[in-house]
């Protein structure tokens, strides 16, 4: 039986070794102590030394080839002895080179990612690694370990806490206050129409000396680019004018509790702002000429009245449509609007539901805003801004008595509106609105 | 109970150990018959004789690596370094012999040595002669290192050490030689890897070692009494052994944690210990854990700056507020 | 081996072959020297292969060629004598005894090794046979050399510390501590210097000023050369000194003059810095074993067949203890972190608290 000769480990740290040339040929004789080939190794070239005698029968690796340390090189034994080339053994040497190889594609893959800055526009995924980075501020709550410990304990909700340590951390002691002064929960976001609840500013914010927010340019969203690009185009385009009608709201606010107080057993609840989008149908079935759009052909007429109304939503503003708005009862209104309003804040409304409006009225009454003029939402002709009620003195039958007054105004497209039809049309919304019965014919 | 210095509280118990135990021996430089430069060794070649208390050269390597070399056939050498500073000049017998001869030899052989001598800054004696090297040192599996802050500790802690059957380093202060405290007059011992409260508090705790652990006792003085805050003042005394119970039992109560050292930063003895806080304390923390140590530059000359460059009671206390925020 | 001519006996070295004490050795005394040196060489020609096929990792520095001096010097040990050495230090630890089987195992990283897996090839030690180790530092075990001779000169014992170091050592700065130490207290310890001419590949000439041992005159030690390949002159030298030290205390420096027919370490070439001639001349002329195996057989102490049958025991004892190696378990992971401490290895001893591992 041949000894075969395997490449040997002729340093601490070689692997490989390369075979430069035989001293020995086949068919010679060797002995113990004979040196049978140069092996060139990572730290220098080495001999390879004989550890048998007999005749060297077979070489397996040529001279100049790179051989993995235990992978065969020769064969010794009896002249004369038949030697069959042996399968290559793959020794851990050669497989750690080849996870090694493995491993470097990988690594120069990263190398290559790297380099790239934040997502480019068209790769739409960003790197879930990255997007903490790119979450700006809002979202963490900075509180300490200990003090997260004890809210777990305690059951207290830590995100209503106000936090007095470095940086607004919530500490011990703001957790332990909270336990004795339960703080109020956060008021949800306003509903269109609702009471939306008043913000609240901490006197704390007063000695926080952190910054406001965080520094930088956020990317603008879809919605934000509609929104300023029609904007732009509406208040650049558009020749706007603006009529102002204050309007005694005291019986509108009667009618609605009375209606309300009735409802209010369904769980239904009319808002003052149902019942002006009613009375704007209604407004324009009577001075039709607002309820038209400028065309570059000529003003076109709308034969059905579709009144939207403008809801605040998270990073943005849209304004559902209710159709055939006059034709509904209030009731309907206020269904379809609280419906819209919920599934607009969601973003769940379909494209149909906020397009195909032929007037807007947009409400600021439930922020405290007294009145304001709003843009115009093209191609519509005109747009209603509504104001807050208003407890003020008024002159009744030259008396002065305490009044409830709510402020409207009516910005016009002047190519399609004039300032006397604008005026007709605020004329008739005013007896509507003060006059709330006929809203519910 | 007797007052005595830190100084002759390390004295009495080189002095008993010699008496108790034959194969103890003091090496150093100028410990014999100069008295000990510090004046650590003064009257013991006297009452020894110099088979006990040994003059060496200025050959640290030399003689430490001859101290470990018979410690394997049992003598216990005490091998004084005049300053701790001069380690690095034999920090191969130091570092690779006594610290592993154990190890290479699968348990065969242990070096029941002792190194002492001042570690510290503050003398303005400049950057190569004020090195506090506990941090590199127990850095290294087999070996112990303690540092004692008191005279009561010093004295209980070194007999400790010499009766200790593996390598001890311990780590003494020119500037605590002069301090005075209680010493009883008996035999006592403090056993390695305990620390000590050396005063109780509710609001913070502070971690240090050392002369360190004074300048915290005078900061949390003035914190009591001008700020109305309680603090806890733990004094680690071993480094390696470590008790890092005694720690966390403190950050339990208190919840807040300023370690105070006369390191410089990277990789420093806090290093090691804030790692460990917020590994097994981490819900107990109400604040980040701090750090007090030397400005990270090398050891100033310029005596006033010294000062500020090293821990001092305003610098904890500085620190401490800010961790109290 | 492989050339078998023996330079004929010159006059200097008869005068050691009947020097008091070699010619005190008795016949079995004398084949014994001649069987460890064989023994040396057969396990480091056992080990080199073994570490061609991967067995051994890390270093292997042989002591090929340099078997008369560690058998010469440790053969005179008496029970208050101790020894300590570099890195070479198989040859050591087969001359006080230690049995191949920890040795080689502790090669190939097992927990049988003698020192259980953990110190490796530069690292035997025996201390029940006063043999300390095995030292990877250069030069660094020349202080705790020193620390053997001041032990036994503390204990007041009778007895000498051979602290044995290579020709690259002598410019360590460790080294001329020592000596000063040595020398300034009397300690009884023999420097010797194991000359083989290269400290790795830098030879003698281009790494030492002056002569090696000479350097003791500048300490007031005293300093000796030899030959290292004949093993009786190797005896002769160094008893006349270590008499001298047991009696007196008085320490010296001896430079033995040997020589390796391996690289510094296996992964040395061995073809930067001298020639295959060089080699080939050394083993032709002054081959410890043959040299020895050539008066032995003067002396009508050694047979061919004697020869034959001790070559063979201790190439079968070898390939026996790579067997046992083999087949022997490895240190646990638990292991590692044992024997770093006595106080951990003796908890019921224990006086410490507190953490001593930080993991």
């Amino acid at each position: 039986m041949a000894d075969i000769i395997e490449m040997p480990k002729l340093s601490d740290t070689m692997t490989v070794g390369t075979l430069v040339k035989w001293l020995k040929k086949e068919g010679d004789t060797v002995a113990n102590g004979d040196m049978l080939a140069e092996v060139e190794t990572d730290k220098a070239t080495m001999e390879l030394e004989c550890f048998f005698d007999g005749t060297l029968l077979k070489i397996f690796a040529e001279a100049g080839a790179q051989v993995e340390i235990g992978a065969p090189l020769c064969a010794i034994g009896e002249k004369g002895e038949k030697v069959e080339a042996p399968a290559k053994k793959s020794s851990p040497a050669a497989e750690e080179k080849k996870e090694e190889k493995k491993e470097e594609p990988k690594a120069e893959e990263k190398k290559a990612e790297a380099p790239k800055p934040a997502p480019q526009p068209e790769k739409p995924t960003a790197k879930p690694a990255e997007a903490p980075k790119e979450a700006v501020t809002s979202g963490r709550v900075k509180i300490s370990p200990l003090a997260k410990k004890l809210a777990a304990e305690k059951g207290i909700d830590y995100s209503n806490v106000k936090g007095t340590g470095p940086g607004g951390r919530i500490i011990r002691a703001d957790i332990l206050a909270a336990e004795k002064n339960p703080p109020a929960p956060k008021a949800a976001p306003a509903a269109g129409g609702g009471k939306p609840s008043k913000p609240t500013w901490p006197w704390r914010s007063a000695f926080d000396k952190s910054p406001i927010q965080a520094e930088g340019t956020a990317a603008l969203s879809n919605m934000r680019a509609v929104i300023a690009k029609r904007l732009v185009e509406s208040k650049t385009q558009i020749p706007h004018f603006y009529l102002e009608i204050e309007v005694d709201a005291a019986p509108l606010n009667a009618l609605r509790e009375q209606l309300n107080a009735g409802l209010g057993n369904d769980g239904v609840r009319v808002s003052v702002n149902d019942l002006i989008l009613k009375a704007s149908a209604l407004a324009l079935r009577a001075v039709p000429a607002v309820n038209c759009s400028w065309t570059d052909s000529g003003i076109k007429a709308h034969a059905n009245t579709h009144v939207s109304f403008a809801v605040a939503i998270e990073d943005g503003l849209i304004t559902p449509v209710i159709k055939d708005t006059d034709k509904k009862s209030v009731f309907d209104i206020s269904n379809e609007a609280k419906d819209m309003a919920k599934r607009a804040k969601a973003k769940k409304l379909a494209p149909a539901e906020f397009t195909g409006g032929t007037f807007c009225v947009s409400n600021l009454g439930m922020m405290g805003i007294e009145r304001f003029c709003a843009i115009i939402n093209p191609p519509n002709a005109a747009i209603l801004a509504v104001g807050t009620t208003v407890k003020k003195p008024v002159v009744v039958k030259d008396q002065i008595v305490i009044g409830e007054r709510m402020a409207l105004t009516l910005s016009c497209d002047h190519r399609v509106v004039d300032g006397a039809v604008g005026a007709q049309f605020l004329n008739a919304l005013k007896a509507h609105l003060e006059t709330p019965a006929l809203l519910l014919l | 109970m007797p007052i005595i210095t830190y100084r002759e509280a390390v004295r009495h118990a080189l002095a008993e150990e010699i008496e108790r135990d034959e194969n103890v021996v003091l090496l150093g430089e100028e410990v014999g018959q100069f008295n000990g430069s510090y004046k650590v060794s003064e009257g013991l070649l006297e009452k020894y004789g110099p088979k006990r208390i040994v003059d060496t050269p200025i050959s640290e390597a030399g003689f430490i690596g001859m101290g470990i070399g018979a410690s394997m056939l049992g003598i216990r050498p005490v091998m004084e370094l005049m300053f701790w500073s001069f380690y690095s000049v034999a920090f191969d017998q130091i570092l690779n012999n006594a610290a592993n001869v154990r190890y290479m030899s699968g348990g065969l052989i242990n070096c029941p040595i002792v190194i002492r001598g001042p570690a510290n800054g503050g003398t303005n004696v400049g950057a190569t002669h004020s090195h506090t090297p506990e941090n590199v040192l127990a850095n290294h599996p087999g070996v112990k290192v303690v540092v004692p802050a008191t005279p009561y500790d010093a004295k209980g802690l070194l007999k400790s050490a010499i009766r200790d059957n593996d390598p001890v380093f311990f780590l003494e202060n020119t500037l605590l030689y002069g301090e005075k405290g209680e010493v009883p007059d008996g035999e006592y011992l403090i056993p390695l890897g305990k620390a000590d409260v050396k005063r109780e508090g509710t609001d913070l705790t502070i971690v240090t070692y050392g002369r360190s652990v004074l300048h915290s006792l005078k900061a949390a003085e003035i914190l009591e009494k001008e700020h109305e805050v309680s603090v806890e003042v733990v004094d680690l005394r071993s480094i390696r052994p470590l008790d890092i119970d005694t720690v966390l039992a403190s950050v339990a109560k208190t919840h807040r944690v300023l370690i105070v050292e006369e390191q410089k930063p990277f990789c420093s003895v806090a290093t090691q210990i804030a790692y460990m806080i917020q590994n097994e304390a981490f819900d107990e923390l109400d604040a980040p854990i701090k750090r007090l140590s030397t400005i990270d530059a090398p050891a100033i000359y310029s005596p006033p700056i010294e000062i500020e460059q090293l821990p001092n009671p305003q610098r904890v206390l500085k620190a401490a507020l800010e961790v109290l925020a | 081996m492989s050339k078998t001519t023996n330079a004929k006996p010159k006059a200097k070295e008869a005068d050691f072959a009947s020097a008091a004490v070699n010619k005190e050795l008795s016949k079995e005394q004398k084949i014994e020297l001649f069987r460890t040196m064989m023994r040396i060489r057969r396990f480091e020609e056992r080990s080199l292969r073994a570490y061609q096929a991967k067995k051994i990792g890390g270093f292997l520095h042989l002591y090929i060629g340099q078997e008369a001096v560690a058998v010469g010097c440790c053969s005179l040990m008496g029970k208050n004598d101790h020894v300590i050495t570099a890195y070479r230090d198989h040859g050591h630890a087969i001359a006080v005894g230690m049995g191949m089987n920890e040795q080689m195992a502790e090669l190939f990283g097992k927990a049988t090794g003698c020192s259980k897996g953990k110190g490796g090839s530069m690292h035997f030690f025996a201390p029940d046979r006063n043999y300390w180790g095995g030292h990877g530092i250069v030069g660094g075990q020349i202080p705790l050399g020193t620390g053997l001779a001041y032990a036994i000169k503390y204990k007041g014992l009778k007895g000498a510390a051979m602290a044995f170091m290579g020709d690259g050592a002598v410019n360590q700065g460790a080294v001329h501590e020592a000596y000063n130490l040595a020398a300034l207290w009397q300690l009884p310890v023999i420097f010797v210097i194991e000359n083989n001419g290269y400290s790795m590949g830098t030879s003698q000439s281009r790494s030492s000023a002056g002569e090696l041992a000479k350097r003791a005159e500048g300490y007031n030690m005293a300093w000796d050369k030899c030959d290292g390949h004949d093993i009786y002159e190797v005896r002769a030298t160094m008893d006349k000194y270590l008499k001298i030290a047991r009696e007196t205390s008085a320490p010296a420096v001896i430079e033995i003059r040997t020589y390796r027919y391996r690289g510094h370490s296996v992964a040395d070439p061995d073809n930067t810095y001298r020639t295959k001639d060089e080699i080939e001349e050394y083993r032709r002329t002054k081959d410890p074993l043959q040299h020895f195996q050539g008066r032995l057989l003067e002396e009508k102490v050694l047979t061919e067949d004697l020869i034959k049958e001790i070559d063979q025991a201790a190439r079968n004892e070898a390939e026996a203890s790579v067997e046992f190696a083999e087949a022997s378990p490895w240190p646990t992971i638990e292991d590692i972190q044992r024997d770093v401490y006595w106080e951990t290895d003796n908890p019921s001893k224990r006086t410490s608290a507190g953490r001593l591992f930080f993991d």
